[in-house]
């Protein structure tokens, strides 16, 4: 990948097919490609459907490794240079399928990974969920995330000014514009491979972290 | 090469049958397939060490002490020995007094374990796991080295000219294996002090195996113990076999869908092509085991799971026979055939054991023309 070159993972953990989660990650996955565009950067869009990796996901808690397919889509999330992340809300919270996702994720996986959270649901009354439990999610991991969350009810895909101030469009444009500038501004991510890395073990002596005679 | 099996020691139903041994039962097929092995010419018994149920074998050298007794060739060694949450310095004791009784057929694999409230039942702390395996290998390393020992620490506490004894035999301490699935910075450390790093891929797919068993031997050479391929690698192994490979998958899928190891999660197929697993025919067992070289490379030894999952006695005595008359004599053929000369065959074995080999080599001539397949392979 070139310097003017990113890559940007949807994740969607949307049921449906079609589903109201997958059309707002792709909206946002649109507005976010545009923007970098035009800031003279060639996005590379992965997107990652949660439901192909549903049995998988289940099978890799049970057994402990991922399986090949669920493997390239953590490998995509590990190497990004910006996460989008939808899930439709759930008994007040993200759903089931969207937390597994992110539990198999290498630990340090996200850490800072510019990241844009989303979220779907009936009505605009689940849209704190957004702060209250996606938030709080993607910052244990170590995520930068953006500071606006986007929050689509249904009744937000009709009626009220499409372009108006705080319209779902607008909100669209708003965050998108924050994940491409942080996209920008942080350049290409180097992801950390443990076994490139391990810290050698002279250097753990040398620190005295080992043991240390007392002679 | 050195080819054994290891055991997990768990009490685990049969599915078949819904019988649960008890700990006396369970214990005692633990022994009957250590004795097992060297009567069928395998070269190692290894042993896992657990504190809590469903596994009995929470002290191993009294397990180990016991087989040395019985038995005349066999290597014991443990699979594994848990150094995060042990004493250094009774390791360093135990150890060196099994190697004393077992006339030096002892070598032991260090692990970290993996079972949280081991930790804190044993006074530690889950989140010092790599700290207390490097703190505490690093005395016992010393202990087995140096006569007396002053050291200070962590994790325990201090020592002022201390001794201990038993010193190893002859003065050659046990070799030692580092065992880790995930983390990197215990091959680096079996990297660092030139010792054994074992992967225990059974439950892993091949590429996070290479990965890791890559990462040792290119720092084992960085550390000046000698070339990346001459570092010391040992495999785990996952078989059942019958002549047919139909009637071998028929006859363990009940086991690996009821085996608490293995979560009721894939299906045994999907499990095969995506771990080492292999239920099949010998001839299948034997080329899967071939194909590990080209993984990891040359390496030294391979134990494989024997008793487990809830499998009866006969059953595993049954695959034993058919792994040391049909599998095992293969592969140390092949293997050794497709060795570079400059790679070594084994792990380095202690002086006493060389001895006893050699003396029973000139005074004991094998009555049948068979060779036995172990004296090859030291």
């Amino acid at each position: 990948m070139t310097a003017a070159a990113r890559s940007l993972v949807v994740v969607s953990a949307g049921l449906g097919q079609p589903s109201a989660t997958r059309l707002l990650a792709d909206r946002l996955s649109a507005a976010v490609d545009r923007l970098l565009r035009d800031a003279g950067i060639e996005p590379r869009i992965e997107v990652v459907e949660l439901r192909d990796h549903a049995h998988d996901l289940t099978n890799n808690l049970l057994a402990g490794f991922p399986s090949p397919a669920l493997q390239a889509a953590l490998d995509d999330v590990r190497a990004a240079d910006g996460l989008i992340a939808v899930t439709p809300i759930f008994s007040a919270s993200y759903s089931g399928l969207f937390k597994m996702f992110f539990d198999v994720v290498d630990r340090g996986g996200l850490a800072d990974m510019p990241t844009l959270i989303a979220a779907t649901g009936g009505t605009a009354r689940h849209s704190l969920a957004i702060e209250h439990a996606i938030r709080p999610l993607f910052a244990y991991l170590n995520a930068a995330v953006v500071a606006t969350g986007v929050y689509a009810a249904t009744e937000d895909w009709g009626g009220a000014g499409l372009a108006a101030d705080g319209s779902l469009v607008d909100r669209i444009e708003r965050a998108a514009r924050e994940l491409a500038t942080a996209m920008t501004v942080r350049g290409p991510r180097a992801p950390r491979d443990p076994f490139a890395d391990a810290t050698p073990f002279d250097e753990v002596v040398r620190s005295n972290a080992v043991s240390r005679a007392t002679d | 090469m050195q080819f054994g099996v290891f055991t997990v020691g768990d009490v685990t139903a049969d599915p078949t049958t819904g019988r649960t041994l008890s700990e006396a039962e369970r214990i005692q097929v633990m022994v009957a397939v250590a004795l097992k092995a060297e009567e069928i010419g395998l070269d190692v018994f290894a042993t896992g060490e657990h504190h809590n149920p469903p596994f009995v074998p929470s002290s191993p050298t009294t397990m180990l002490g016991y087989i040395a007794a019985k038995t005349d060739r066999l290597m014991l060694s443990t699979a594994t020995t848990l150094i995060t949450t042990n004493d250094p310095v009774k390791i360093a004791e135990d150890y060196a007094m099994l190697q004393h009784l077992a006339g030096g057929r002892v070598d032991l694999m260090m692990g970290r374990g993996n079972m949280g409230p081991v930790y804190p039942w044993f006074g530690q702390d889950i989140r010092n796991g790599i700290p207390l395996a490097y703190e505490n290998y690093a005395l016992l390393h010393r202990l087995w080295r140096e006569d007396v020992v002053d050291w200070q620490g962590r994790f325990r506490t201090p020592l002022t000219g201390f001794t201990s004894t038993p010193r190893p035999l002859d003065g050659v301490p046990p070799f030692v294996w580092h065992g880790s699935i995930r983390s990197p910075e215990i091959a680096e450390q079996a990297a660092y002090y030139g010792d054994g790093f074992f992967h225990n891929n059974i439950f892993w797919p091949k590429e996070h195996v290479q990965r890791m068993v890559e990462l040792y031997r290119r720092r084992f050479e960085h550390y000046g113990h000698g070339a990346a391929d001459q570092a010391i690698v040992g495999l785990g192994g996952h078989v059942f076999m019958r002549p047919n490979s139909q009637d071998a998958i028929r006859e363990f899928r009940p086991y690996f869908d009821h085996a608490p190891v293995y979560g009721g999660s894939v299906s045994l197929e999907d499990y095969m092509a995506q771990t080492p697993m292999t239920i099949g025919s010998p001839q299948q067992v034997i080329d899967r085991t071939l194909s590990f070289r080209e993984i990891v490379g040359d390496y030294q030894r391979q134990l494989f799971l024997a008793d487990h999952a809830g499998l009866p006695l006969e059953t595993v005595l049954e695959q034993m026979d058919i792994l040391g008359e049909q599998v095992v004599p293969v592969l140390r053929r092949e293997f050794a055939a497709l060795r570079p000369a400059n790679v070594p065959d084994g792990p380095p074995l202690h002086p006493a054991v060389l001895a006893a080999d050699a003396a029973r080599a000139t005074v004991a001539p094998k009555p049948e023309p068979q060779p036995e397949p172990a004296a090859v392979a030291r």
